[in-house]
């Protein structure tokens, strides 16, 4: 098999966390792609959790619908998940505990709370659990054995020995119970692979990328970004604040951008609501910051723990007035670790913030990450004022905001003698003195907005889409942010059913790649964007700047679940037979 | 090291001062010029965080780095200053309005955090830029536009809540009192820690209550008290409370206070503004291999 899904529910605090992280993390040293996830609530009845690893010999970034072992701890997760077992499928039990489920079903039980008991420790009773998987889904017990001596090493050889012998005791007993209904994961290709989430990585990213300040007030999902920042930036000489409100969050980012220190804040929904005003700021006295919203379901506090990908007006047109922003959109983790980076120098290139459009999938989901190249990461300060030729043009004769054929005019930093300026909100001159003159006016608006037309980085352009799949395609996918993973997914399944492909990722939101979209809509026979929101932001935005000929259709989801590719197959295939649009 | 003479005139824009004529907020300019001057502090190494309304356009005036942000948020935006380059002189300003209604959640986290910033409110008892309605300081009763029958509230009382919120430094000045005042800004910016320097500040086209003789008539002078102890944080709260809040001078001052900046592990003795940012691959891939 090319793939098996595992998943185990119980109670909260029963270790399942754990449990569920010792299998993804030994399935993606094994060298498979690895997608795991949790299904989580703000309130849930009973206490009631269960996560889900996906293991795979191709990359996989969604969830799946069906499940091929399942490991349940008690009724109530027996009757929230045995929907989600294949036929064939097999349900794994301790032994104490009789599962009420539908005839036909294979239950596999074995002793894993006694089993622990007589290795002398309960805690081993996860791996029976996991020993016991392994040969449910055909997984050899080498890696487990590797990851244990590795982990435990530390707390003596008699734990190791514990843990292996509690992981080859499950093993045994459930293969042998099972017999020839055990599942035959194939080989995976051995190369070893990162397990981050989204999180993890734009925080390491950010700290990769020259960050040295996080400023930010904890929200689901983004609280991690802070945690991951206060726990390593010490070591690079940087700090993570924790401010009162989000509000204070990003006015510190200012600050700091402003004195030379390339800060982030990172926030979700309502935490961007109430940093419109300061994002104005920094796009007004064209100040270098980063922010990171991980999308969740709003409006308001909608359902904080759900996913969806609706902040996309808030990103680009929130706020009052207009003033330049850039809003990137990684979908993976691997994509959010260099946009991260990348994003300070955009933001000390185009002095302007720089948003990074995250969701809940991406942000919390644990995934395998292909080896990062920390010498793809550059340090690129963007155009600074000359100290010795600034020292030579006497007081108060620096234009901090001259007017440049691209829109960007070089910044002095505090301590730079006579560099000094008045950096306001206000609407100023060249010189940042205020100034309501119409003509003045109108050449700031004309420059500010003029600096972030086309993105640059080192002469080379910043690619805003990515492009895969088909040529003439009957099928065009649009796409931006984690919903990417079902689409690649959805695509290859669309392909095995005949149709010709193509996926597009949308990888700067602003400014928005339209003229290439524009091309790759005329090529398709029909073109859909794919969105985990209501009214198709993304659609409405290609539209308002200027898409146009054949109809968008638009796939969309907006339920707090993540995207799954038979949803898109299932959406795009309906489109394609009531529209007669068949290739 | 050659001496450096910082004069007046280095701290002076070609900017003429809008303000109205006989504006407390003169002084207050005039006052943190000559501070900043008699310190020797060279223009380029301050920075002044100005808020919104008319105090918050003192940043306008003064040849500094000048950053002008939105209404109220003065106190983070000078933290992420002093975070960045603790070489800097931070100074923030603004009005009652901006750091006691808006602001004032930002005001009470600063002084919980003491970073070393200087904080020179000034406070006119009134909103002056949007053309004379009701303050946090405004006097309960005081009749302005928005509240024609009267406050209805009581005033914030800055002094006690900065003596009750743990701050290290809190002074206060009348804006015609320059003498006074330009020591208590340079005390400020010598005190390593957050100061506040509350300005009564009059605003004489809308309170026409609180003007410069009701000031004079109404605030007791420290410096005229001989046996006040600055050092002693319960007594400086009662002895404010007394006079109910109409005291100019040094207030209190924590001998031992560490600022917040040289507590937060990571931060080094180099500002942060003048660091290396190469990733330091090893300890990079390190932290990495944590995800393995
Ligand atoms: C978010 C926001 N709300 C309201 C305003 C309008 N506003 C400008 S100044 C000001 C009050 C100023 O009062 P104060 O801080 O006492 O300063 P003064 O003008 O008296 O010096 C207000 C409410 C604004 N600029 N921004």
């Amino acid at each position: 098999m090319r793939e098996i899904v595992w998943k185990i529910g119980g109670e909260q605090g029963q270790g399942l966390d754990s449990t569920s992280d010792v299998f993804a993390t030994v399935c993606s040293r094994l060298g498979y792609h690895v997608y795991a996830y949790k299904t989580f609530a703000s309130r849930i009845k009973g206490g009631h959790t269960n996560f889900t690893v996906r293991v795979s010999t191709r990359r996989v970034l969604a969830p799946a619908r069906h499940v091929h072992v399942l490991v349940v701890l008690d009724q109530e997760a027996v009757d929230r998940t045995i929907g989600d077992l294949v036929p064939g499928g097999l349900v794994l039990t301790d032994s104490s505990f009789t599962p009420d489920v539908p005839p036909g079903t294979n239950v596999i039980s074995v002793p894993m709370i006694q089993i622990a008991r007589e290795l002398g420790n309960p805690v081993y009773r996860n791996m029976v659990a996991i020993g016991a998987s392994a040969a449910l889904l055909g997984i050899p017990l080498d890696g487990f054995r590797a990851y244990v001596a590795d982990k435990f090493g530390r707390k003596g050889a008699e734990v190791v020995q514990g843990n292996i012998e509690a992981l080859q005791r499950g093993f045994d007993i459930a293969r042998e119970q099972a017999g020839d209904r055990v599942f035959a994961l194939d080989r995976g290709d051995g190369k070893p692979r990162l397990l981050m989430t989204g999180n993890d990585a734009t925080a390491i990213g950010a700290i990769a990328g020259g960050c040295r300040l996080v400023a930010a007030y904890p929200i689901t999902p983004a609280s991690e970004i802070l945690e991951v920042a206060a726990k390593y930036l010490p070591k690079f000489g940087g700090a993570a604040v924790q401010m009162e409100d989000e509000l204070s969050a990003v006015a510190v980012t200012i600050g700091a951008g402003f004195a030379g220190v390339r800060a982030m804040t990172s926030t979700s929904g309502p935490g961007i609501s109430l940093m419109q005003e300061n994002l104005g700021l920094a796009s007004m006295t064209e100040i270098p910051m980063v922010v990171v919203d991980t999308q969740r379901g709003g409006p308001s506090t909608g359902m904080p723990t759900k996913h969806e990908q609706s902040d996309l007006m808030a990103l680009i047109h929130g706020g009052h007035g207009e003033g330049p922003r850039i809003v990137l959109a990684p979908g993976t983790a691997e994509q959010i670790f260099y946009d991260t980076a990348m994003a300070f120098n955009l933001a000390e290139n185009y002095h302007c913030p720089v948003i990074i459009a995250s969701d809940l999938g991406l942000a919390l989901w644990q995934q395998t990450v292909e080896d990062i190249d920390l010498d793809r990461i550059e340090i690129d300060r963007g155009p600074l004022a000359d100290p010795a030729e600034l020292e030579k043009l006497g007081r108060e004769a620096f234009q901090r905001y001259a007017q440049t054929e691209t829109g960007v005019s070089p910044r002095s930093l505090p301590g730079m003698k006579n560099g000094q300026y008045l950096a306001t909100g206000a609407e100023h001159n060249v010189f940042g003195k205020v100034s309501e003159d119409p003509k003045n006016r109108k050449q700031m608006m004309d420059r500010r907005l003029r600096k972030i037309r086309k993105l640059e980085l080192g002469g080379k352009p910043v690619p805003g889409l990515e492009v895969s799949g088909d040529d003439r395609p009957d099928v065009l996918l649009i796409s931006f942010g984690s919903t990417i993973g079902a689409c690649w997914e959805a695509a290859d399944d669309l392909r095995e059913q005949g149709l010709k492909v193509k996926v597009a990722q949308v990888r700067v939101l602003n400014p928005l790649p339209v003229a290439e979209l524009q091309a790759l809509v005329d090529e398709a026979g029909a073109a859909f964007t794919v969105e985990n929101n209501a009214t198709a932001q993304l659609a409405f935005l290609l539209r308002g700047n200027g898409l146009n000929g054949k109809p968008l259709r638009s796939v969309l989801k907006y339920d707090g679940t993540l995207m799954m590719a038979d949803e898109i197959v299932a959406q795009v295939r309906e489109a394609l037979t009531v529209e007669g649009v068949r290739a | 090291m050659a001496t450096v003479t910082v004069t007046l005139q280095d701290y002076k824009t070609s900017e003429k001062a809008w303000w109205c004529p006989g504006c407390g907020d003169f002084g207050v300019l005039a006052a943190l010029q000559k501070a900043l001057v008699e310190l020797e502090i060279e223009p380029h190494n301050v920075a002044v965080v100005a808020g919104i309304g008319c105090s918050g356009k003192i940043g306008n005036y003064i040849n500094a780095y000048n950053i002008h942000v939105t209404h109220g948020r003065t106190m983070p935006v000078a933290l992420g200053l002093k975070l960045a380059n603790r070489d800097l002189t931070v100074i923030a300003a603004g009005g009652d309005g901006d750091g006691y209604a808006i602001g004032m959640s930002h005001f009470l986290h600063a002084m919980r955090r003491n970073p070393d910033i200087t904080y020179i409110v000034m406070d006119n008892r009134i909103y002056g830029l949007t053309k004379g309605q009701t303050s946090p300081t405004s006097q309960t009763g005081f009749e302005t536009k928005s509240t024609p029958d009267g406050n209805l509230e009581r005033p914030v009382q800055p002094i006690q809540l900065a003596l009750a919120a743990g701050a290290t430094y809190v002074a206060q000045g009348f804006s015609s009192n320059q003498k006074q005042l330009v020591r208590l800004i340079k005390g400020a910016i010598q005190h390593k820690g957050f100061a506040l320097v509350n300005t009564f500040s009059p605003c004489v086209t809308f309170n026409k209550v609180n003007t410069y003789d009701w000031f004079k008539e109404h605030l007791v002078d420290l410096d005229e008290v001989p046996d006040y102890d600055p050092h002693d944080r319960v007594a400086a709260m009662r002895f404010v409370a007394e006079h109910d809040g109409l005291v100019t001078g040094l207030i209190y001052q924590e001998p031992e206070s560490i600022p917040f900046e040289e507590k937060l592990p990571g931060l080094g003795r180099r500002p942060l503004a003048a660091q290396d940012l190469r990733p330091d691959k090893e300890k990079l891939q390190q932290i990495l291999a944590q995800f393995r």
